[in-house]
């Protein structure tokens, strides 16, 4: 079968191998990100189980932190165990510009529930 | 890893064609691409789910009120069994990330253990759903009293004692489509655990199957990580 991941010359993008010692250090930074998801879901349940859910700024502070705490939990799955951290920025980018789509979304969603758009939809 | 990855290369010499000019190989980058069309489907679940939840706030049910029961107790543990659900897919991802690199390392041996114990956490985690669906399905003994005087208890797709019809349909609906996902996830993590078992990344000489099929069950971990937040949680 014909090769399709040339890199330059004679090189191929699946001949990154990494040393024992290379391997050691990989391993400390998976364990890292390992305990600090965990510690992010132990706070997340500790606040969900703890602070009632009443309409007020406590919990509308809480949800905000939940929303901070997901996608800081994203940002560590995908940059460092999918490894999209260290792939050329030209992949990294094609990748992550699409999600603006969420941002459009989520823009949509907030106006429509704070009522200031409402009118903008009735015809 | 990647070296290579991270040089600086002119745009003409990195587009100029007879390379990879994402550094990457085509079934890598057809895997994230998949990926993001895929994430994309769930965002929309999640979005329609804000929407159903506005229109029905204050009577849309507590996650923590329908979700606070363990396997073989009685108690009341609010979202804990959720929690061991998120633990288990965390951890299971980190095995697959532990199998990754030590398929950089080209040790057939710890790929072989570390894919073997993702299969494992997949499998807990398949289970761990099928008990809360059970349990979502049978409900309480109270159950909820109808105004026509039917008691109804747990919930199908026509009515639950929980809240709106729209919360049990959308909980059957993002969480049976994730776990579907983690449901193909295993397969292929096990397929490609009797490829290496077999030697056959040790004739191909790089290991970037577990590495392709390590970013889809990423995902699946990466996916439940907002279900959580947004169906449970919040």
């Amino acid at each position: 079968m014909e090769r399709d991941d040339l890199i330059v010359n004679d090189s191929y993008a699946t001949n990154n191998h990494h040393s024992e010692e290379e391997g050691v250090k990989i391993r400390k930074n998976i364990i890292k990100v390992t305990l600090i998801l965990t510690a992010i879901t132990i706070f997340e349940v500790f606040l969900g189980s703890t602070i009632k859910k009443e309409p007020g700024l406590v919990w509308t502070l809480v949800v905000i932190g939940f929303i901070v705490m997901t996608i800081i939990k994203a940002k560590y799955i995908v940059m460092e165990f999918m490894h999209l951290g260290q792939e050329r920025s030209n992949i990294r980018k094609t990748i992550l510009i699409p999600y603006i789509f969420f941002v459009v979304y989520m823009i949509i969603l907030i106006s429509i529930i704070e009522g200031g758009w409402q009118g903008v939809w009735q015809v | 890893m990647a070296s290579e990855a991270t040089q600086k290369i002119d745009k003409s010499v990195l587009w100029g064609g007879g390379r990879s000019p994402f550094s990457v190989t085509y079934g890598k980058s057809m895997m994230w691409f998949f990926l993001v069309s895929d994430a994309l489907t769930f965002g929309g679940l999640l979005i329609a789910l804000g929407f159903a939840r506005y229109k029905y706030a204050g009577d849309w049910p507590i996650g923590e009120e329908v979700f606070h029961s363990l396997p073989f107790t009685n108690g009341v543990f609010p979202l804990y069994y959720v929690a061991l659900m998120t633990f288990i897919l965390i951890i299971s991802s980190v095995t697959m990330v532990m199998a990754v690199e030590a398929g950089h390392r080209n040790n057939k041996q710890q790929v072989i253990k570390w894919l073997l114990l993702t299969v494992i956490g997949g499998v807990f985690f398949l289970a761990s759903q099928a008990w809360e669906w059970s349990h979502f399905i049978h409900g309480t003994e109270a159950g909820t009293t109808l105004s026509n005087g039917y008691v109804v208890h747990g919930a199908n797709m026509l009515v639950n004692e929980y809240g709106p019809q729209q919360y049990a349909n959308f909980f059957f609906f993002i969480t049976g489509f994730h776990g579907f996902h983690v449901l193909s996830g295993v397969v292929i993590n096990f397929i490609v655990l009797i490829m290496v078992s077999k030697g056959m990344m040790e004739k191909r000489k790089h290991y970037e199957m577990v590495e392709k099929a390590g970013l889809y069950w990423h995902f699946v971990d990466l996916v439940w990580v907002f279900v959580f937040t947004f169906f449970y949680l919040v």
